[in-house]
């Protein structure tokens, strides 16, 4: 356990793994601090890794010792962190997604009730719950506030598929929110759910703590990879991608459901280049400028 | 060549040594938690180290095979019976069209492993054959095996009579040392509470899968501190982090658990330490009510157990080819 000048902090997780610690608060420089790092040992395709998992604010590789030595990929990465500090104006070349969500769906909200007792607040349900930390006077000002501005993909993991997500906004802005008290033993397949800072959406029905605000209607992992949106990998998301929630009522989320069922083209989604100083320059103005690719593509 | 399911015991699954290059989207190595035992099944059976076998934890299933073929049992210790006859494990055995394999309860260790001459021909998913049910991939049909499941072998060698030699098995036992290597987050860890984590008898709960293994002992005390943005509310809340296989995490400071090779890839409860590579076996051999003890070693403590580990089993190797 070593702390560098630039206060990371990297450990052993015993012989296979390592953990390299950016920051122990989450940022968005913190996470563009790990793609980068993540995106740059990739490339150096050193033999013996086996994994590169770049979370939200700290980076895991797995890692064969027997064909790497844990020194040598230490002085890699430290390398590497090296660089990607001196890099003045940090940017990622990805993707926007607009993801519809029927918010205040009947089935998140079912299962809400059923969980109750595993709650802070028995009664209500958990939009109103948020509603209610926030401040907010109803509903349908919360759900403007979480689909209004975009939200960049920080993680992707927990199981298979499943997006952390970050909103794209100045940190008195985010949108912080505890988890169940006991998590649920079940979470609807395709809830967009809400724990700590992070916004996630479930790509398979298990267990789950975060708050569940509604349902999206395209499938985020496809195993059986069927979808043409699939054809390359079984998930959809990748760290870096950057997606704005779009509300659909209950008839246009069943119509995209069912054209996603019937393999029709339902995924809109454009290439962006996001420049993180131009963003922390203004945020509300640079969003507006990147969701108008939306508009256009 | 097939291997039809006649019961498929309670949770078994076809595994090889697992996978890797998709944990960072959630996808986790998969593949046998016991590997040496896995290993060692292939060996005796005439297949490469890396072939599919099946894992099954607690009781294991009852197969028929369609043609002459080669099987052997190893891990954890339980009657194998060939057409109700006993038969050893830990040797490779030979069957016939029609054979019938089952076994009695497991008496100690947790997991068998079963292989056959030619290995399970499932289809290779994301380059492994390992089963990963929560995320619906791989193995056979991405799910554990039901009765009347037909799984395709490979290829297999002729029958030739191999055994492990006594000394070589493993001696499963309720008393269990585990060597890891503190780090990750364990700074936020009283000093009392690492204290505890090393000189507690800590109990294997019910709760141990293929996930993870979760421990009874004492209460963990983290050190309170204003939570960093994004960490949640609870002073064992870290912002969500990558899990390494073996990690030991305390939800809220109590019942350790340490993840396994079907590991959720991430969260947001600090980790305080890791088991090392070469215990993970020990783990996987662990059944609920093992007490066990965790035992601080150095990186290059864990390394020089690996290296003997390793050279261990090249000899081994070499003594069945």
């Amino acid at each position: 356990m070593t702390e560098t000048r630039t206060g990371s902090r990297y450990s052993w997780g015993a012989d296979e793994h390592l953990v390299v610690q950016i920051a122990e608060e989450m940022t968005l420089a913190a996470n563009f601090t790990v793609m980068a790092i993540s995106t740059a040992l990739a490339e150096q395709q050193l033999d013996g890794i086996l994994d590169i998992c770049p979370a939200n604010a700290s980076l895991l590789i797995r890692f064969d010792p027997d064909l790497l030595e844990p020194a040598k990929l230490e002085s890699a990465v430290r390398t590497i962190e090296a660089d990607v500090a001196q890099q003045d104006r940090p940017s990622v070349h990805t993707r926007l997604f607009e993801i519809p969500v029927w918010y205040d769906d009947p089935y998140t909200h079912a299962v809400g009730e059923k969980f109750r007792d595993r709650h802070q607040r028995p009664e209500g349900s958990d939009l109103e719950y948020a509603m209610a930390e926030l401040g907010l006077s109803s509903v349908p000002e919360f759900i403007e506030r979480h689909s209004r501005s975009p939200w960049l993909v920080s993680m992707v993991g927990f199981v298979a598929g499943l997006p952390f997500m970050f909103q794209m906004v100045e940190q008195d802005r985010q949108i912080e929110l505890p988890k169940y008290l006991r998590p649920r033993t079940e979470t609807p397949k395709l809830t967009v759910g809400h724990g700590g800072c992070f916004a996630c959406i479930y790509s398979v029905k298990g267990a789950g703590g975060y708050q569940m605000f509604g349902l999206t209607p395209l499938p985020i992992f496809d195993p059986q990879q069927q979808h043409e949106a699939f054809r390359e990998s079984m998930v959809l998301f990748r760290p870096g991608d950057i997606v704005k929630f779009r509300p659909v009522d209950e008839a246009e989320y069943r119509a995209l459901e069912a054209a996603a069922d019937r393999g029709e083209d339902v995924y809109r989604c454009v290439p962006v280049d996001f420049e993180l100083n131009e963003f922390l320059a203004d945020p509300d103005g640079y969003n507006a400028r990147l969701l108008g690719a939306l508009d256009v593509g | 060549m097939w291997v039809e399911v006649v019961e498929p015991g309670l949770a078994t699954t076809v595994q090889d040594l697992g996978r890797s290059g998709t944990y960072n989207v959630g996808i986790p190595p998969s593949g046998a938690l016991d590997q040496a035992s896995a290993k060692l099944a292939n060996l005796l059976v005439g297949n490469p180290v890396d072939a599919a076998v099946l894992e099954a934890p607690y009781m294991g299933p009852k197969l028929t095979f369609s043609g002459p073929t080669t099987v052997a049992v190893t891990g954890g210790t339980a009657q194998v019976l060939l057409n109700g006859e006993e038969v050893p494990s830990w040797e490779s055995v030979r069957v016939d069209d029609g054979d019938v394999l089952s076994f009695g309860f497991i008496t100690a260790g947790a997991r068998l492993y079963i292989a056959v001459a030619g290995g399970f021909n499932v289809p290779t998913v994301l380059g492994s054959r390992s089963t990963y049910a929560l995320g619906g991939l791989g193995g056979f049909e991405g799910r554990k095996l039901e009765a009347g499941d037909r799984l395709p072998l490979g290829e297999g060698a002729g029958f030739v009579s191999r055994t492990v030699p006594a000394d070589a098995r493993p001696a499963w036992s309720r008393e269990v040392e585990l060597r890891i290597v503190l780090g990750l987050y364990d700074y936020r860890l009283t000093q009392d509470a690492v204290e505890a984590l090393l000189s507690s008898d800590w109990s294997l709960t019910p709760v141990a899968d293929r996930t993870g293994f979760r421990y009874a002992g004492p209460k963990l005390g983290f050190k309170e501190r204003v939570q960093p943005f994004g960490a949640g509310s609870d002073p064992s809340n870290i912002v969500d982090a990558g899990y390494p296989i073996g990690s030991i995490q305390v939800p809220s400071g109590s019942e350790p658990i340490i993840l396994h090779r079907d590991a959720v890839s991430g969260g947001g409860y600090a980790m305080v330490g890791t088991v090392i590579s070469i215990d993970m076996g020990l783990v996987a051999q662990s059944a609920p009510g093992t007490v066990t003890r965790l035992s601080e070693v150095s990186l290059d403590d864990a390394l020089a157990a690996r290296r003997d580990a390793r050279s261990r089993f090249a000899e081994l190797a070499d003594a069945l080819s």
